[in-house]
């Protein structure tokens, strides 16, 4: 193992991590904006959006982002549409987490009684009312499990982002193969900085988990 | 006439060339998820036992395996274990190595969720109708266990075949990388060949994966109820 | 209790859900410090009907009108008719993500816009009187069954609805709890709530019912006062219905 390679090349794993750490941080933001306005439209089954997000929730589960992303950078310019790498990424992400938190958000969603929402309405409780302060709070807190298992899942997904030749944490390890053959050292790096970026995240959210069910509030 | 570009794909053998390169991805998934189910079995009912060692050295491995990207497992292996032992593994033997890795952690924890997760009165149950204790396992807690993993363990064949996609980027010649070599071979005759195929390998993915998923919801809810 | 001034009129009520009828011509007044109690077997119409007043079903025919102002899901003001209507069901529904006081707050403070300080007053002062003050700030989950259905009462009550309807309350709770939460609608009625009960406790209904009305398979059976009709039902099918809950030696 050579240490000094490692040393001399942190900056370059520090460098690319915070543009994982960017790209996921944008992509996840849109992908829950994105999921909850989806599973508010298949929740209300509001028509025709609500056909049109079902195709698309299948769509998007259904395939694999490297082939979502592929499409986007190297066929859609052939069509005149040419995308940076990073909006590529962005888009590949969101097109891929929206349908992740639609689908985490209307389970949560489903999982609130009826009787819930007519013990609401009999208080007088407009519609509205109803669902900003008794099935949103509790739909929240129940789809938090799998909330956080897309956090990781689409963390995780960026890795793919060094296929359109974004310089991410892959792609520094890629090139540090191919130019010095430092494996070892390349892949020790790459390992520590995905611990470093997930282990955390990981621990918060078990954390979160665990309280939540032991303040677990069903009846 | 403009070039449509969408010719590409009946050019030649080439639509035939991508269906061979989706039955390698298909057959790797399969491979792994067979062996992955039967070491998932294995891990999950060790990951019931009590041994404070043990669970510290399943639960390690869980974690590693869940927090690593998919990829970085594969370089991990292809790269990584090449080098050490000073073996030539094969793309293919590196992906299986890595989807059984993850496969079997995956099962291995939805069989101990599943086997925690059968109350102990169902158990009690069956004692106090007087079966012996493999007729109880048999007739009473495994077919409940299969009724909760069945679905998911399905799910994660989808979730396999979508991440075979990324063994293209270790070289092996799977459909997407048939899809690369149709492209990079037809980039003076049909530039645009790119939309086309890319858009054929999003549906081919889709056309496989979807009836599973499909098939995975529907058991769900059957047995749910 | 009883004042000739009516609270509700229910005429000619119609309820279908897809092909079956479930509620057939029903119409009832119910006047101002009423107690009603509605009887009859499973699956008769009883519920619904309830649901019906509250607005939560939509009815196919026949008009229920509070306080002269007639009554139908379809109107943007039915939230507001709703505010003066109490409801309790039999699985309490207490949101389970606020506290006891949240919960009791929540309908006054957002749907009546009334000021939070008061209406926390009026909560902690119903609290005291069903004796579950020191139990303000917990979670449902931290109370019985019997806890619950008071607090869902209390609830209700602190809208200060004109009308309120009990869905079998009790038919949940621990035989134990059932007391607790009767002995609550007793002292209700005493102070002179108009109420419509639907329930399956008989010597309860005989105790509080101002009226009986016995439903079965959606129509109204039989309507006569409760030393009336459990001495002496006129007809035959009220009369199976009572010996039901009476059980003779071997």
């Amino acid at each position: 193992m050579d240490f000094n390679f490692v040393k001399e090349y942190i900056p370059h794993y520090i460098e690319a991590a915070g543009l994982t750490i960017r790209i996921a941080a944008i992509g996840i933001s849109l992908s829950i904006l994105l999921g909850l306005l989806c599973s508010i439209i298949r929740y209300f089954r509001i028509p025709i959006l609500h056909r049109a997000v079902g195709i698309y929730i299948e769509l998007s589960r259904n395939t694999p982002l490297l082939i979502q992303l592929f499409f986007l950078y190297f066929g859609l310019p052939k069509i005149g549409v040419v995308l940076s790498s990073e909006a590529c990424a962005i888009i590949g992400l969101v097109f891929l987490g929206g349908s992740y938190m639609a689908e985490a958000f209307r389970s949560g969603l489903e999982s609130i009684a009826n009787s819930q929402i007519e013990a609401g309405l009999s208080l007088g409780l407009t519609k509205g009312q109803v669902i900003s302060y008794i099935v949103l709070p509790q739909a929240i807190s129940i789809s938090i499990p799998a909330f956080s298992a897309n956090v990781i899942f689409l963390i995780k997904e960026t890795s793919v982002f060094s296929a359109v030749a974004l310089v991410d944490l892959m792609n520094v390890a890629k090139d540090l193969i191919g130019l010095y053959y430092k494996t070892d050292e390349s892949l020790l790096m790459l390992v520590s900085s995905y611990l470093i970026i997930l282990l955390p995240i990981s621990i918060v959210f078990t954390l979160i988990e665990r309280r939540l069910r032991h303040a677990g509030f069903g009846n | 006439m403009q070039d449509l570009g969408i010719e590409v794909l009946f050019q030649g053998k080439n639509l035939f060339r991508l269906l061979e390169g989706l039955w390698v991805t298909v057959r790797i998934s399969i491979i792994s998820v067979l062996i992955s189910i039967v070491l998932g079995i294995v891990l999950g009912m060790i990951m019931t036992m009590r041994n404070p060692f043990i669970k510290i050295i399943t639960r390690c491995y869980l974690e590693f395996v869940r927090i690593m990207p998919q990829l970085v497992l594969l370089f991990l292996i292809y790269f990584g274990l090449t080098k050490m032992f000073q073996i030539n593994l094969s793309g293919e033997l590196s992906a299986v190595i890595v989807f059984v890795l993850w496969g079997t952690a995956e099962m291995g924890d939805l069989v101990r969720g599943a086997l925690t997760s059968i109350p102990k009165h169902q158990y009690e149950s069956g004692k106090a109708i007087g079966l012996t204790v493999v007729q109880n396992y048999l007739y009473i807690i495994i077919p409940q266990t299969i009724r909760r993993l069945l679905p998911q363990a399905i799910n994660l064949v989808t979730r396999m075949i979508k991440t075979t996609s990324l063994i293209a980027l270790i070289g092996v010649v799977e459909v997407v990388k048939v899809g690369q070599q149709i492209i990079e071979a037809s980039r003076l005759t049909t530039p645009s060949a790119a939309i086309w195929i890319y858009g054929v390998i999003f549906f081919l993915y889709f056309i496989v994966c979807y009836p599973i998923s499909i098939l995975s919801t529907r058991l769900e809810k059957h047995w749910r109820n | 209790m009883k004042s000739s001034e009516k609270l509700v009129e229910i005429k000619n009520l119609r309820k279908k859900f897809e092909a079956t009828t479930v509620l057939e011509d029903i119409s009832i007044d119910i006047h101002q410090g009423e107690v009603v109690v509605l009887l009859g077997p499973s699956g008769c119409g009883k519920s619904t009907l309830l649901r019906c007043i509250n607005g939560l079903e939509n009815i196919q025919g026949g008009v229920i009108i509070l306080e002269g102002e007639k009554l139908n899901e379809q109107t943007k003001r039915i939230h507001l008719v709703r505010q003066k209507i109490g409801m309790v069901f039999q699985s309490y529904d207490l949101f389970p993500h606020m506290t006891v006081l949240e919960n009791i707050i929540l309908g006054p403070c957002k749907a009546q816009k009334r000021a939070k300080k008061e209406v926390v007053k009026e909560a902690e002062e119903l609290l005291l009187r069903v004796g579950l003050f020191d139990k303000k700030d917990v979670y449902p989950r931290q109370l019985s069954g019997g806890q619950k259905q008071r607090v869902a009462i209390v609830r209700a009550l602190c809208m200060h609805p004109k009308l309120m309807l009990f869905d079998e309350v009790t038919a949940a709770l621990d035989p134990e709890m059932v007391r607790e939460v009767l002995d609550v609608m007793l002292k209700l009625a005493k102070d002179g709530t108009t109420m419509i009960i639907v329930t399956h406790e008989m010597q309860f209904a005989k105790a509080i019912a101002d009226r009986i009305i016995f439903l079965d398979h959606g129509k109204i059976v039989e309507e006569s006062e409760p030393n009336v009709f459990f001495s002496s039902p006129r007809t035959e099918r009220a009369k199976q219905f009572l010996n039901l809950f009476e059980f003779d030696a071997i």
